[in-house]
């Protein structure tokens, strides 16, 4: 049997995750409820005020998004651990970062697309100003990639344990702060009459060395971590 | 072969590691405590008071030494941990986990004292300064790897894997120093103002020598005594280490 070209690897991965997370659709959806009640908390917690709200809001939205891309990411190659197709692609004739890379790739369309999509909800939730609605969802599309290729590199060196219950947000929440900082810092930025797309590039920057590095760092974190 | 070179490589054993360990720990905790003495002594009684924070700057002499070890530690930490990835020396890996903890608690008394000193000197205990923000991000970033470390039974596997995580960490403190410093310069100027970075007068570079020097002695003596006890924990079974107990217990008894 001849090695699959990378391309038709590639492609077979992602339409394996993609219809993975069809078949359980219930619990895709979930960081998506998630991020939605986490915003619902902010105005129960600090008052209905409009001008309050509205100033908060950008911290509120990346936040929520933030503690969403954390959920499912435990189960991110534990799952594929377990049944043991995640050997088959240790053993694959093609190399095992590109395959996580699909895996990082399906899991970005099917937990933090949804959420940009729902944003501009969550921002009338908050009474978002309408002029800052372009950089949220700017942000939010250039940074929840770069959350989710951070945090699977954490997923990938816990994918040993049974369960990593609450280290995988200790050790990836660290790693988050300059995302958030330049994600949610673009917005107010923009709401100060400042330049917000500065932070956006900087962001965009970031995105562009993840995509080459963690695909390799998460390979050679799985080769130490698995058993 | 080079006889420095030799050096290194026979210290890679374990049983020559135990042998170093033992014989100069206590010679490193003995050089600190005296350089930590005189550094103390100097800082207290020597140093005139500033001009414009009287006594209250003399805390730097612990935490200033205490902030750069917070640091080194940590690159210290992540090359061992290189190391050990690529050449796989069983002593990196114990090296580098034993860093874990005594970096922590650099961190954390720079935190406290940084905290003392900003009392009466800025007004409160905490300010979302930069260098303060950084500083506990990085804190979390030991205890990052030592849960991690914690986690694994293995303890082979625990150290590559946390010694992975101090690696990815390296690599990011730097990009969370900066973002932090952008992120800080974005708001509004602060209420509190910090006092300007006055050039440090001579007679305070003395003591501060010292207790720098003493931190890192107190550093390699703490690292040799941690690296000591978890190499015989995981060599328990091995040759060497039951002939050193017989050897440890007859020389006892005699």
């Amino acid at each position: 049997m001849s090695a699959p070209t990378l391309s038709r690897a590639a492609a077979s991965m992602l339409a394996r995750d993609l219809r993975l997370a069809w078949s359980r659709r219930g619990d895709t959806l979930q960081p998506l409820l998630f991020a939605v009640l986490v915003v619902a908390m902010f105005p129960l917690a600090l008052g209905s005020e409009r001008a309050r709200l509205a100033m908060l809001a950008p911290g509120a939205i990346w936040v929520a998004a933030l503690l969403a891309s954390l959920q499912g990411l435990d189960a991110l190659f534990r799952s594929d651990a377990e049944d043991g197709s995640l050997e088959q692609q240790l053993l694959a004739p093609v190399p095992l970062s590109l395959l996580l890379a699909c895996r990082m790739f399906a899991h970005w369309l099917t937990g933090s697309l949804p959420l940009i999509l729902i944003a501009p909800l969550l921002a009338q939730l908050l009474f978002l100003p309408d002029n800052l609605l372009a950089p949220l969802l700017l942000s939010l599309l250039v940074g929840t990639p770069l959350l989710v290729l951070l945090g699977s590199t954490v997923a990938a060196l816990t994918v040993g344990l049974r369960r990593s219950g609450m280290l995988l947000p200790l050790l990836a929440l660290p790693l988050y702060v300059p995302v958030l900082v330049f994600g949610a810092g673009s917005v107010m930025a923009a709401a100060q009459g400042q330049d917000w797309l500065g932070a956006v590039l900087l962001l965009a920057a970031g995105l562009t060395l993840a995509l080459v590095l963690v695909p390799l760092a998460a390979a050679a974190a799985i080769r130490i971590a698995l058993p | 072969m080079n006889r420095i070179v030799l050096w290194f490589h026979q210290l890679g054993s374990p049983p020559a590691f135990h042998r170093y360990a033992t014989r100069w720990m206590p010679w490193y905790f003995g050089a600190a405590l005296l350089l930590l003495g005189v550094g103390v002594w100097a800082a207290l009684f020597r140093v005139p008071a500033d001009y414009q924070q009287g006594d209250s700057y003399r805390i730097l002499f612990i935490h200033v030494p205490c902030a750069w070890m917070s640091l080194f530690v940590y690159v210290t930490m992540a090359v061992q941990a290189a190391i050990a990835q690529v050449w796989r020396i069983k002593l990196c890996e114990i090296l580098a986990m034993a860093c874990a903890p005594i970096g922590a608690a650099f961190t954390v008394i720079t935190l406290a004292t940084g905290s003392i000193w900003g009392r009466p000197m800025w007004g409160t205990w905490w300010d979302w300064d930069p260098r303060l923000t950084s500083e506990l991000v990085l804190l979390f970033l030991y205890i990052g790897v030592i849960a991690l470390d914690a986690s694994i039974e293995d303890r082979r596997r625990g150290a590559r894997v946390a010694g992975f995580l101090a690696m990815i960490g390296l690599v990011n403190l730097p990009i969370i120093h900066y973002s932090v410093q952008w992120w800080n310069s974005l708001h509004q100027g602060s209420t509190i103002s910090l006092m300007g970075k006055s050039k440090m007068d001579a007679s305070m570079i003395l003591p501060l020598a010292f207790t720098v020097a003493a931190m890192q002695l107190w550093f390699v003596g703490s690292l040799l005594s941690r690296a000591r006890t978890m190499l015989l924990e995981r060599e328990a079974g091995k040759a060497w280490a039951r002939d050193m107990a017989v050897h440890e217990t007859t020389r006892a008894n005699a």
